[in-house]
């Protein structure tokens, strides 16, 4: 009993690290442009094909898919930003809120009529196995793929503090208004900002390929739950993002474990409800 | 005549983490009197304010409205017993025409829609926003939307009227219309309080000023006795009040 | 209180006497099943208007409003024998006081942060529903076939009775809406969907308020779920509490315009029969073409016609009332000499 109570804290930390790399991507493009992207699950989705594609196709180990990912999704962003959420942005909230529900239903049908609702799996790469350490089994690519979220997460962490891009990024998450008065183009932050934001969960998806089942629809839970995330931590915070990821990740083993794994989800979901509720602002936000 | 005592502030205290923003004010206002709350940015006249009409609660202290203790109550239970407010940054229905806004106001106490209007109507006419009340919220201008707000605030029949910097931004012409205005709500029988920064309108309308200073009341009295005073000019006028009264 | 313009009064008219005598001619269930869906979903839109158009709370959990009624009055009638009528009345007040226990705690949040709180409820709820043994857990509920009757809200022969009742139901919720719209709710639920503040002011108890409009709004969209249940006589978590049918419910009243009374029921008779006869047309094999046309009909609603398509038929025939006159125009006008 005690052993499977480490057993389900560490795969929640373990998939909580990739829900805090996920939810950074979100937060950061809400915080920038208040603007809520319902697809962001979706381009995780896209995220985890490119690498199953690249891996399928050409034999490209999902590690060295990484940049290209990143690089992809990030042109993908910026992209959309570019041609539709820019357009939507004077608008109405409700048109905004709506548009995304479109793109994520386009983009994840659109995966289906070219690859089939199938679900796929990766076979074992240069990553995998199990360690069995202190009692508890740890999959390889599950450690891996944290390990990857953390690392990738400090390097966001460090382009926004330490680079001038990053700081302008910052500053309009901040004060848009005052951003714009110091001369920042906001037009070209929220394009950054979009195209960081969707590159760095289409890395997440990537690593998520090692170990998780790979099909069109796989975006639609973790886009919620990367809300949840990104309340629970507060809208804009990127430390937050980080932090929340974890402990949503717990709640969702151990909320299974002391209850009914079937209901995991729920109590995640609760979780989220009974925050906004006491601390509307999050742990960490402004 | 022996006048009521309208609102009676006493030790109110707010702070916001490590800030003071109102330290230990009390102040009170006679009915039918118009008191303008003046000081420098940050001195905490919308704490006040919102301390006052419920929009925050106070730490210590007590608020009496016709001797009746509305310490934190609710902010639309403080309108329903007859104190109306505006904001520093004008808040109308950007949606709703100028009629529409007004009805919103007058169906508190006037819960069919026909009545709220005729009465709705009546207050724009002695606002002088009649002409324009089929326009929507977004298509008046700042001036107007200032006079729309304290049609709103009329419309829920208050005895006290508060203000919050009304005056900002209005030209000289604008500016003696809004003055016109309130002399001619105050001769309805109601009792205002404003927050101001221009000092002419505050010398031209007011029966008594409050001084305040980060967070705490310096001190009150009449107009020309207030703008005389040392510490008050030391405070706040300072050289730009002499380059206003000329 | 504007009176109606007559030619809409008109239009109204003939519209709804052609709707009343259009089983009769095109008899194929094909399309009068169509029409039901577009009764039903106008019935939802309308029933998110008042809430979403109105008071500015933009519900995306309207889904499980409607699937606490539809198991309400099944499961009464499956385990209890309880008359689908009783039932729909019943379902109405059980999705009435979950939305007031949701509703309350969620009274001060505003635009995304009320949004997704909606989808969390109702991801919830479904996922209550999805492992609940008594009411069928994820296989559902399958509701008796056996004596159709109108008391029993059961018609076997043929889909008129169903296109009428729903009908009726439609023409109820606009009567609600209509009533809502047009009375001190009306105007408070739009001040409140400006700003909190200026309701306040105002006197509005805003709480209050909104949990009035929730109410209304799932009592409403649980009558839908009743009858969805008592029509299709199967339901299970994936057809009557899915996030798309919120999502749906939305764009339909985007589409058609929120905050006008009959914006959203112009919503669903275009968006219904458009999907529809799409889905059928393109959908069997499964490619997800009919789903990728939707998704790109939602990205261009959003981008070229958020304001929704009922401001743009309403100017015909109607006197302009309100001017979109520039501000200096409007100075002019009253300007001292």
């Amino acid at each position: 009993m005690h052993d499977q109570l480490i057993q389900q804290l560490a795969d929640g930390i373990l998939i909580g690290l990739v829900y805090s790399l996920v939810a950074i991507g979100l937060t950061l493009i809400w915080g920038v442009m208040n603007i809520v992207n319902f697809a962001h699950g979706d381009f995780l989705m896209l995220g985890m094909f490119a690498s199953f594609w690249l891996f399928t196709l050409f034999g490209i180990d999902p590690i060295f898919s990484i940049p290209i990912c990143f690089f992809g999704m990030f042109l993908l962003g910026m992209l959309i930003y570019r041609f539709i959420v820019r357009k939507v942005m004077k608008g109405p909230i409700l048109a905004q809120m709506v548009v995304t529900f479109g793109v994520s239903i386009f983009v994840a049908n659109l995966a289906v009529y070219f690859w089939t609702p199938d679900f796929r799996l990766l076979p074992p790469t240069i990553l995998q196995g199990t360690w069995h350490f202190a009692g508890i089994d740890l999959s390889v690519p599950k450690v891996a793929a944290s390990i990857g979220s953390v690392v990738a997460s400090a390097c966001v962490l460090l382009f926004l503090k330490k680079t001038n891009t990053g700081k302008a990024i910052l500053a309009t998450e901040m004060d848009r208004e005052a951003a714009l008065l110091m001369g920042i183009n906001t037009d070209r932050i929220n394009a950054l900002s979009f195209g960081l934001g969707s590159a760095l969960v289409g890395v997440a998806g990537a690593f998520l390929s090692t170990y998780y089942y790979i099909y069109p629809q796989v975006g639609g839970l973790f886009g919620l739950i990367a809300f949840c995330v990104v309340a629970l931590g507060g809208f804009g915070s990127i430390e937050g993002a980080f932090i929340a990821g974890t402990l949503v990740g717990l709640a969702q083993t151990l909320g299974g474990f002391f209850f009914d794994p079937s209901y995991k989800y729920a109590i995640v979901f609760s979780i989220y409800l009974i925050t906004i509720w006491i601390r509307p602002k999050g742990l960490l936000g402004w | 005549m022996n006048k009521a005592t309208c609102l009676k502030v006493d030790g109110l205290s707010k702070h916001f983490g490590g800030l003071a923003a109102n330290s230990d004010v009390s102040f009170s206002v006679e009915e039918g009197e118009i008191v303008s709350i003046i000081g420098p940015n940050g001195a905490g006249k919308s704490t006040l304010f919102n301390c006052v009409t419920g929009v925050y609660k106070p730490d210590r202290g007590s608020v009496a409205f016709f001797g009746r203790d509305i310490t934190r109550m609710r902010p639309d239970k403080v309108c329903k017993i007859g104190i109306a407010r505006t904001f520093q940054i004008v808040e109308v229905v950007s949606e709703m025409t100028v009629l529409e806004n007004v009805t919103t106001g007058a169906l508190l106490h006037h819960s069919r829609i026909k009545t709220a209007i005729e009465k709705a109507d009546e207050i724009l006419h002695f606002a002088g926003l009649y002409e324009k009340r089929d326009f929507l919220g977004t298509e008046i201008t700042i001036a107007d939307k200032k006079r729309l707000e304290v049609s709103m605030a009329l419309a829920t029949q208050p005895r006290l009227l508060m203000l919050d910097e009304a005056m900002a931004g209005l030209t000289k012409v604008e500016l003696r219309e809004i003055l016109e205005l309130l002399r001619k709500i105050r001769s309805e029988g109601m009792t205002l309080v404003i927050v101001e920064h221009v000092m002419e309108a505050v010398m031209q309308i007011s029966d008594r000023v409050v001084v305040l200073n980060s967070g705490k009341k310096i001190m009150e009295g009449k107009p020309k006795e207030v703008v005389s005073d040392r510490e008050v000019i030391q405070a706040y006028l300072g050289e730009k009040y002499s380059a206003h009264i000329s | 209180m504007r009176n109606l313009p007559i030619g809409q009064l008109i239009v109204g008219v003939v519209v709804l006497l052609l709707l009343i005598a259009f089983p009769l001619f095109i008899s194929q269930p094909v399309h009068v099943h169509t029409m039901i869906l577009v009764f039903m979903f106008g019935m939802l839109a309308t029933a998110w208007n008042i809430i979403g158009g109105y008071a500015g709370m933009y519900s995306f959990g309207q889904v499980a409003f409607f699937g606490i009624g539809a198991y309400t009055s099944s499961y009464l009638l499956v385990s209890h024998g309880v008359n689908p009528w009783l039932g729909l009345i019943l379902g109405g007040c059980a999705a009435a006081l979950v939305a007031a226990a949701i509703g309350y705690p969620c009274s001060n949040l505003r635009g995304h942060y009320f949004s997704i709180a909606t989808i969390a409820f109702a991801e919830i709820v479904r996922i209550v529903f999805n492992n609940w043994k008594a009411v069928g857990a994820a296989e559902g509920l399958t509701l008796p076939m056996d004596n159709p009757s109108f008391s029993h809200f059961l018609f076997n022969s043929s889909k008129l009775p169903y296109y009428y009742i729903m009908l009726g139901f439609l023409i109820l919720a606009l009567v609600v809406c209509y009533f809502v719209a047009n009375s001190k709710m009306g105007y408070y639920f739009r001040a409140i969907k400006e700003s909190h503040r200026v309701a306040e002011v105002m006197g509005v108890n805003v709480v209050l308020y909104r949990l009035i409009a929730v109410m209304i709004s799932a009592f409403l969209s649980a009558m839908a779920g009743t009858f969805y249940a008592q029509y299709v006589l199967y339901i299970d978590p994936d057809s009557v509490m899915l996030l798309p049918f919120s999502v749906q419910i939305v764009l339909i009243s985007m589409l058609g315009g929120a905050g006008s009374l009959m914006g959203p029921v112009l919503g669903a008779a275009i968006l219904i029969p458009a999907s529809e006869y799409t889905r059928i047309a393109l959908g069997a094999k499964g490619t997800g073409v009919d789903m990728l046309i939707y998704g790109f009909l939602i990205m261009m609603i959003s981008m070229y016609y958020p304001e929704g398509v009922w401001k743009l038929v309403s100017r015909i025939g109607r006197k302009k009332t309100k001017t979109s006159v520039h501000p200096e125009k409007a100075a002019a006008v009253t300007a001292q000499p």
